[in-house]
């Protein structure tokens, strides 16, 4: 079959003879890329890229006449992180923590990262105005409030850590379950995530709350996780996902402590094969040396400790945290080698790849230019074995992956790398080659008649990591894994359009400046700010 | 006359954005909020430009056009084999951006003004990481304050009544009652003892009695504010405790502090010039506090032992995270140093000394970094914006700075200008031009334009805009 | 003193830095008399000033092994501090500070061995002279 595009989208048909003529015959062509978590923007990622020169200097992007210069590797520098994922073929990149306070930071950053259409989570799930409206049972002001707060940054989704954590870490606290109550504010992370979840369907958001659950990282963890989803299964409206928990394998142990941790990743299958309102995405772990970095402070506090490897923390006012700490997974290591297998299990387990997306949480689980090798063990099995017979012998007895003989089809890895993940996001015009979608595709070298996945991983593998072309909005920017065109991409907002619009209040201001170190009319960043600015316009329930 | 309001002020790294600016006729007449340094720089801008291009012809600056000075400068940019762009710290990130574009272009080395302000900070944190916050976060929770080497009276002028001490907070109130109260008390004994002094015939500024305890101030509930210092500032005399160190001691009182948390003993009875006895006080007060904040500044990064002195500062605070909730963060100097550091490190991976001359950004202090470059005589040429290197670097690279063909952009007549080859007069940033800045705590904010500049001053964007086409024409390039 | 006999020679430790007056001075302008003012001068502990035998006002002479500077002193209104002199960041102070980054890329500008004496002889240098004498161009 062929596909026409023009202007930017794809169409019925062009004329061919003025047209500009693609033989992708022998190749694979998918809509481009769409990561739906991925670190690449703002304050935490820039304190990680300072903290590691050590990591760039083994990694570097020699400029060109059409290219910047840049560094590497687990946390590359702006330029060189829209063409590492251009020559990969993905065109859309969600970056998923942004501390609204420094939403400009963010925003300057994309600005500067050529060639994907990207957009940013707000963090709200600890947000002063957030914890108070919900204490009150003020479902509504909430979501009024929330929605100033999106488009004052600009954000797309709402983003939650470990709810509750981020204000007691303020003090130097954690919450340690879903119903224990924050200090100072007399309310549980339970009710933050319902009542986010209320909000999110008010302001009819075109993706779900986005959900990095408390205890992330703590053996014993998967009940969490699983009273996580519980907790939402009523809200669920239409059969439609009210809930996305993201990189699921940090919150999918078992056991009781290091020496028993094992795999949670069945059970929370389970929960996810008879329900309908939960997605996931993976948080593979791949054996390298990176670096670790969430909203999650307490969580990094932790991590120093366990590594002793030098540590950032960055407490928001008013907001959020963040914590950084460089981590090397090792494949002599039952926890990481057990880590490394629960994302693989979450994927192979859990039955509809609409429900389950690939990431590696990069930086935190590795580097994002290791999705290629991610792919490549789904949809083989021979190639998950040889990485499972040198894996600490611990960690190989209790994996379940010997016992699993599913492989992905190149249908399947299309919708964990972009069908499935523009849909959760509700990007109507991504992941997918029907007429009207953005002309976003990326074409890879490898025959699907004559390549057995199965047996050729390595080209697999290599197929992904250079796309023989990247198309974005219609013109060719990669070229057997080389930028030919440098292109700015966009940056995707949600301008939401409430039925009485909220004039900020004298209280609103007043609040603020109790609340805040800045001036209220500084705060929110204005449309110009944003190279290209994409508005998605929606309209709330209220 | 309607004012202006919520105006940042361009000049500190406290960045206050409340800043209230009366403007008639285009001119600046009455300034609200701002501390005096802010109030001087929003009143007196205007009094002292540079206004016209100038280049050196026969040893003399002249008058030249616009576009002969922007030539001249993409000419001197180009021919150089390893041109150093310096500065960056009091413009906006806008022209940092164009400025890391124009240095990637000719191959130079582009570095900012945190070289010789708080670059070993950053070394050290790049060897330990940091545990810190933005501002806001101590006016509400902070019950200790630190000003280690800092002296904000002078420096920072609002940053106690903004931030710590005299802001009011959700969990905390302010000490500005509890300070009048005591300022009678200060006065009074200062003249007190000056008195006694005269009486019996004492140096007239012998050292008050060395008190045997800590004040009992500093066991209450309330905000408490310890100034460590060489030298007993304007910031100390405020202070609920002043601890005098030894010029250059800093390391081994930071260094006893981490050993006294731990319940280590100290084979000594004097650390840096102080007691043990005191400093075990002192950690004690420290571990009881429920969040504290040391703030440090160039007393640490300057005096012998440069990063050493953070690092122990880094590591004092990181280790007191086991026992309660600490934070650390440097006084930056500039307004947007800050910022600088940002955004060269999202676009170079580096936060400054960045050496593009093989094609990829390179960054290894000591050998990339400016001071070192010139000291070495490395350098063929300068471009320096927004910084004043000649009246701040040692001589030996300052002069080898004036040496070689130097463009400066700048505002106002500064020494460096006066050596300079080529001057090109920019606007005001924040005042005459818009931007981003970032404050010391990486918070960035919208820099306002609330003047028209002259014609004949184009913002730090433009100039630099201009001199990167003209590069890339020179070049052959698009 | 008499002109002519031994001058007293105190040895010191140099701090530089910021204060109020060099920042509201350098406000005014560079080549200002307030921004001159501001940083040619030798804030010194009130007993040193004693002890070497000059009045507020006077003319010392700064010496590091990287130069020397004529600057005015002043009485340090942050006593004590003997053996501790602070010179404000500027063009004087500059002229002799430390080089040396030791690896590190920051030259040493506080905790300097300095020694200071009385300089009647001399006469402090307005900015363009100053700099015209150090650089040679200007």
């Amino acid at each position: 079959m062929d596909i026409a595009i023009s202007n930017g989208r794809i169409v019925e048909k062009v004329d061919e003879r003025k047209a500009e003529v693609i033989d992708a015959s022998g190749m694979v062509v998918m809509a481009g890329g769409v990561d739906i978590h991925s670190h690449i923007a703002g304050s935490e990622v820039n304190a990680g890229r300072l903290l590691r020169p050590e990591d760039h200097r083994k990694d570097v992007e020699v400029k060109t006449a059409i290219t910047r210069s840049g560094v590497g590797y687990s946390i590359p520098s702006t330029f060189t992180t829209g063409y590492r994922y251009s020559r990969m073929g993905y065109t859309t990149v969600m970056n998923p923590s942004m501390p609204p306070l420094e939403a400009r930071h963010t925003h300057e950053e994309l600005n500067d990262t050529p060639m994907i259409d990207k957009a940013s989570y707000p963090l709200l799930g600890d947000w002063w105005f957030v914890l108070e409206y919900l204490r009150d049972g003020l479902i509504e002001e909430c979501a009024a409030h929330v929605a100033w707060m999106m488009r004052a940054t600009k954000g797309y989704a709402i983003k939650i850590v470990n709810p509750g954590g981020p204000e007691s870490w303020g003090f130097g606290g954690n919450v340690e379950s879903i119903d224990d109550p924050v200090p100072y504010f007399n309310i549980t992370p339970r009710d933050i995530i319902r009542g986010l979840c209320k909000v999110n369907r008010l302001l009819n958001l075109p993706h779900t709350i986005h959900v990095h659950t408390n205890n992330l990282g703590k053996p014993g963890n998967y009940i969490t996780t699983l009273e996580t989803m519980r907790c939402v299964e009523d809200l669920a409206t239409e059969g439609k996902p009210a809930i996305h928990i993201t990189h699921c394998q940090f919150s999918a142990f078992k056991g009781s402590d290091w020496r028993t941790m094992k795999s949670g990743a069945e059970d929370i299958a389970k929960y996810v094969n008879s329900h309908n309102h939960v997605t996931l995405d993976m948080g593979q772990v791949v054996f390298t040396d990176t670096t670790t970095m969430t909203a999650d402070g307490p969580f990094q506090y932790r991590l120093y400790g366990l590594t002793g490897n030098k540590w950032v923390n960055h407490d928001v006012e008013t907001e959020t945290c963040a914590g950084i700490v460089p981590f090397r997974y090792s494949r002599r290591s039952s926890v990481h080698a057990t880590q490394w297998s629960i994302g693989l299990e979450l994927a192979l387990l859990i039955k509809d790849p609409w429900k389950i997306y690939l990431t590696t949480d990069h930086p935190n689980g590795a580097p994002f230019t290791k999705y290629p090798q991610v792919i490549s063990w789904l949809m083989s099995r021979v190639a998950r074995k040889k990485v499972i017979k040198r894996i600490s012998r611990r960690a190989r007895r209790n994996s379940l992956l010997p016992n699993i003989d599913r492989e992905y089809d190149f249908y399947e890895t299309a919708i964990v790398t972009r069908a499935g993940e523009a849909k959760a996001l509700g990007l109507k015009q991504k992941g997918h080659l029907g007429v009207g979608a953005n002309a976003d595709l990326a074409i890879y070298n490898v025959n699907p008649r004559l390549v057995d996945p199965s047996k050729e991983y390595g080209t697999i593998r290599k197929a992904f990591s250079r796309a023989a072309y990247t198309i974005k909005s219609g013109e060719i920017v990669v070229k057997d894994g080389e930028i030919v065109r440098p292109v700015q991409g966009r940056t995707f907002w949600v301008d939401i359009k409430l039925s009485s619009p909220m004039e900020p209040t004298e209280e609103l201001r007043w609040k603020f400046r109790k609340y805040w170190t800045v001036e209220f009319e500084n705060y929110p960043i204005p449309e110009d700010h944003l190279t290209a600015s994409v508005p998605i316009t929606v309209e709330a329930r209220i | 006359m309607p004012a202006v309001s919520h105006v940042p002020c361009p000049v500190c790294g406290d960045f206050c954005d409340d800043i209230e600016v009366t403007v008639e006729d285009n001119v600046v007449t009455d300034v609200k909020n701002a501390c005096a340094v802010g109030a001087a720089r929003f009143l007196n801008f205007a009094g002292h430009r540079q206004m016209k291009p100038l280049i050196r012809k026969n040893g003399e600056l002249v008058e030249v056009s616009l576009d002969e000075a922007i030539r001249r400068s993409a000419e001197i940019l180009a021919d150089a084999a390893y041109p150093i762009l310096y500065g960056w710290s009091s413009t906006s990130c806008e022209a940092t951006r164009v400025g890391l574009e124009l240095a990637e272009e000719v191959g130079g080395v582009i570095d900012n003004t945190s070289t010789i302000c708080h670059g070993p900070s950053i070394l050290s944190i790049q060897d330990i990481g940091i545990s810190s916050c933005t501002l806001g976060q101590l006016r509400h929770r902070a019950d200790l304050v630190f000003y280690w080497g800092s002296n904000p009276w002078s420096a920072h002028p609002r940053h106690i009544e903004r931030y710590t001490m005299f802001s009011e907070g959700r969990f905390r109130q302010s000490a500005w009652e509890k300070y009048l109260s005591s300022l009678g008390g200060i006065l009074t004994r200062k003249r007190l003892q000056r008195a006694v002094n005269l009486l019996l015939g004492r140096r007239l500024s012998s050292p008050p009695e060395v008190e045997q305890g800590l004040p009992y101030t500093m066991f209450q509930k309330k905000r408490k504010m310890v100034v460590v210092d060489v030298r007993r500032t304007r910031t100390a005399e405020a202070a609920d405790y002043f601890l005098q160190v030894k010029p250059n001691n800093d390391y081994e009182l930071l260094q006893a502090l981490r050993m006294l948390i731990r319940d280590e003993e100290l084979d000594v009875d004097e650390v840096a010039g102080v007691p043990v006895e005191l400093l075990e006080e002192v950690a004690d007060v420290m571990i009881g506090c429920e969040l504290g904040i040391l703030f440090f500044g160039l007393g640490l990064t300057m005096s012998e032992g440069k990063h050493r002195n953070i690092d122990a500062a880094l590591s004092l605070v990181r280790d007191l995270n086991q026992y309660t909730k600490f934070l650390i963060m440097p006084m930056r100097g500039h307004f947007n140093v800050t910022g600088a550091n940002v955004v060269f490190t999202w676009q170079t991976g580096y936060p400054f000394a960045v050496d593009f001359s093989r094609g990829f950004p390179r960054y290894n202090p000591g050998e990339t970094s400016v001071i070192d470059i010139l000291c070495r005589e490395e350098s063929d040429a300068a471009l320096v914006i927004a910084s004043d290197p000649v009246a701040h670097f040692p001589k030996t690279a300052a002069q080898s700075l004036v040496r070689s063909p130097l463009i400066v952009i700048d505002p106002e007549p500064t020494p460096t200008s006066f050596m300079a080859d080529v001057v090109i007069p920019s606007a005001f940033v924040g005042i005459e031009a818009e931007g981003t800045a970032y404050r010391m705590d990486h918070v960035p904010l919208p820099l306002k334009k609330i003047v028209e500049p002259a014609k004949t001053c184009l913002s730090d964007v433009e100039i630099l805009q201009r001199i990167l086409h003209e590069v890339r024409k020179m070049r052959g390039g698009p | 003193m008499q002109l002519g006999e031994l001058m007293p020679k105190l040895k010191v430790s140099l701090l530089t830095g910021r204060t109020i007056d060099q920042g509201t001075g350098r406000e005014r302008g560079k080549f200002s008399e307030e921004y001159e003012r501001s940083v040619a001068v030798c804030q010194m502990d009130p007993d040193d000033v004693r002890l070497l035998g000059v009045r507020e006002n006077d003319i010392v002479r700064v010496s590091t092994d990287f130069g020397s500077v004529i600057l005015r002193v002043a009485k340090s209104a942050r006593n004590p501090h003997p053996g501790v002199i602070f010179i404000p960041y500027g063009p004087w102070a500059s002229l002799i500070v430390d080089p040396e980054t030791h690896g590190t890329g920051m030259p040493s500008l506080k905790g300097l061995p300095a020694e200071v004496e009385p300089a009647p002889e001399g006469s402090l240098l307005s900015l363009p002279e100053l700099l015209r004498k150090h650089f040679k161009k200007g």
